[in-house]
């Protein structure tokens, strides 16, 4: 397979690119001056695209590929693919579900103590020298807070599992009821933000699910309400989020994801109610290499003809 | 009328002493002041020992905290009428237990309220560490994200075996929460505890030796101080990490502070320190390192139930009736 030329847009994972380079012809986009004339002249050679959460293939990449077969996205969500286009042309699709879903779950949390308990933010005075011109003030409690859930799927569910050991209340949204679960479903998300003082965006992102989270469902969740969001960026109207965090109409934020990475609105710097991550819900050694194993693992099983993995289409 | 400190006015209220302001003294004064008459020590301008020679001769019950001044036999000593003492902490290192039995004044705590904060600020810590949470957030505070790119990796939390150093209300409680998130909990106690599903160590360099994290949560006494030395540090491990959420003094802090700077072990998280404002400022440059202001019960819902609990276990002396909460050692 050392012929089969792999396209890989940005790095990605040191172990991933030690992998492939072993098994395939590695074409490492980021290296080239001209990215257009790149592409032209391996466009023969380029037989599977790495994709992750920033970067797939749209019909533009698609279409300057004329032997593109599979893309294998480093990541769950693949929102960046256009997966229509890649049914109608027979191109495979596959991306690493189960292998991350308990890192995230536990960011999820993570994130919501951080909030809640301001660790960051007591953190930094500590450091300053604050604590010895007086306690830091009261924060707020997590356990038996509700929790509501965006999505209920692998991930949904793993935050629900963590969050009930504080025993917190478990509500959801979810384009269907499930009922086999006992947790309060809610038809609506602004409904469900009306009744949790947590809510959790964990769904995948697709045209229904863009700014799912607008000024609705942030004036629903309220003063003191906290939003994470551990899903995409485009989840949140993230200038709706970043006035209301302004103006006190949303108690707090926890963020592992934006609008436009790895830029994160400068205003929201100056808050104590917002703990800001730069998406590393998944970003654990362990992790990575299995994320990393599941790829390779899906592209040879493609070159030999044999059952992908984890296929989306 | 106005009742001023040399207490000429009459008060049908009994009396509470209280040497210096607890946490939750807001709280307190506004919601019982019509139910008890408090002793204000730090608002005299007499010092204390006077004061209390002055005014205190008749006190039955004081107020203590874990922030106030240590109830040394010295002050028992000026308390003659003494019988109870109601502490706003669980802990009850800062009274001197001993005198107290000799005098027979009897001591109630408060084990159970914070159970929950206390826990919950053990995890969290536990997870801002593993997790780089903090160091995540100033990286992204400080523009980093979008100059150096991305963030480090670290290591997963499922699977990683969680050595709990003192398994009572709040060891417990951090253990079922930590289970959640797939770690395996062993733990050192004083006693090993029957109905528990956990491995016991009975020593405490073995606990440390086959764990990847510790999590202090055990009170501070004589066997306690300075349990955690350089020999459990170095069992703990390069890639170990160590959250304290009882007391400063139950971790030699010097020696911890060398075995971070020199990556000894793995990290920190601490909300307690030996000499508290004090932290070491080696500590400061560390990214492997949280520092809580000793916020472990800090929430209004706290203050509430505590507040609650100490005026009921003063209404409960004051009437005769047994404490709700008194300290095992009485």
């Amino acid at each position: 397979m050392e012929s089969v030329g792999v396209l890989m847009p940005v790095p990605m994972s040191p172990y991933l690119e030690q992998e492939l380079e072993r098994r395939f012809n590695l074409l490492k986009l980021w290296t080239a001056p001209e990215k257009a004339e790149f592409l032209k002249a391996h466009s023969g050679a380029i037989r599977a695209v790495i994709g992750n959460a920033g970067n797939g293939a749209d019909v533009g990449l698609i279409e300057a590929l004329p032997e593109l077969e599979i893309i294998a996205s480093f990541s769950v969500g693949i929102d960046k693919v256009d997966l229509d286009m890649c049914r109608e042309k027979g191109i495979r699709v596959t991306n690493t579900p189960d292998v991350l879903t308990d890192d995230v779950a536990d960011l999820a949390i993570g994130l919501a103590l951080a909030v809640l308990r301001r660790l960051c933010e007591a953190d930094g005075y500590v450091r300053s020298g604050g604590w010895k011109n007086g306690d830091y003030k009261l924060t707020t409690k997590f356990t038996g807070k509700t929790v509501g859930i965006i999505g209920l799927g692998r991930i949904g569910k793993a935050v629900a599992k963590r969050a009930e050991a504080f025993s917190c209340p478990i509500a959801y949204y979810s384009r269907t009821e499930k009922p086999d679960l006992q947790y309060k479903y809610y038809p609506s998300v602004v409904e469900l933000a009306s009744n949790c003082d947590i809510l959790v965006v964990v769904c995948p992102l697709t045209q229904e699910t863009r700014h799912i989270i607008n000024r609705e469902v942030i004036d629903a969740l309220g003063p003191m309400g906290i939003l994470i969001n551990i899903g995409r960026g485009p989840h949140v109207d993230e200038s709706e989020l970043v006035s209301a965090l302004l103006e006190g109409r949303l108690g707090g934020a926890g963020l592992d994801v934006y609008e436009n990475e790895p830029d994160v609105p400068g205003q929201l710097f100056q808050l104590e109610n917002v703990v800001l991550l730069p998406h590393v819900g998944s970003d654990t050694v362990e992790t990575d290499t299995a994320m990393a194993d599941l790829v390779i693992g899906n592209l040879e099983a493609h070159f030999l003809n044999k059952p992908l993995l984890t296929p989306v289409v | 009328m106005a009742q001023d400190n040399d207490n000429h006015t009459e008060s049908q209220l009994p009396q509470v002493l209280v040497l210096r302001q607890p946490g939750c003294w807001t709280m307190l004064e506004s919601n019982y002041s019509h139910k008890f008459n408090f002793l204000k020590a730090w608002d005299s301008p007499l010092p204390q020992d006077q004061f209390l020679a002055g005014h205190a001769g008749s006190v039955q019950a004081l107020l203590s905290s874990s922030i106030g001044p240590p109830i040394t036999a010295n002050i028992l000593g000026m308390l003659p009428s003494l019988k109870v003492i109601v502490t706003t902490s669980a802990g009850l290192d800062h009274v001197d237990l001993p005198k107290c039995r000799e005098r027979g004044v009897v001591v109630a705590s408060a084990p159970k309220v914070h159970t929950h904060d206390v826990a919950d600020l053990a995890v969290g810590l536990f997870l801002d560490v593993m997790r780089k949470i903090s160091a995540g957030d100033r990286y992204v505070r400080d523009r980093l994200w979008a100059s150096r790119g991305e963030f480090s990796l670290v290591s997963k939390i499922g699977g990683k075996r969680v050595g709990i150093v003192g398994l009572g209300n709040i060891g417990l409680e951090v253990a079922k929460k930590l289970e959640a998130f797939g770690c395996s909990i062993l733990y050192n106690s004083r006693k090993e505890k029957p109905f528990v599903p956990y491995p016991f160590y009975s020593n405490i360099c073995e606990l440390a030796l086959n764990s990847d994290a510790l999590i202090i949560c055990c009170a501070l006494t004589a066997e306690t101080h300075h349990l955690i030395n350089n020999k459990v540090l170095l069992a703990l491990g390069r890639d170990g990490i160590i959250v304290n959420v009882g007391r400063g003094a139950i971790i030699d802090e010097k020696e911890m502070v060398q075995c971070l700077v020199k990556g000894e072990i793995g990290g920190a998280g601490l909300d307690v320190f030996e000499n508290e404002p004090q932290v070491p400022k080696e500590l400061f440059p560390l990214d492997n390192v949280v520092l809580s202001p000793h916020n472990g019960p800090c929430t209004p819902e706290y203050f509430m139930d505590l507040c609650e609990l100490v005026a009921g276990n003063l209404a409960a002396f004051f009437s005769n009736r047994p404490l709700l909460s008194p300290a095992l050692d009485n």
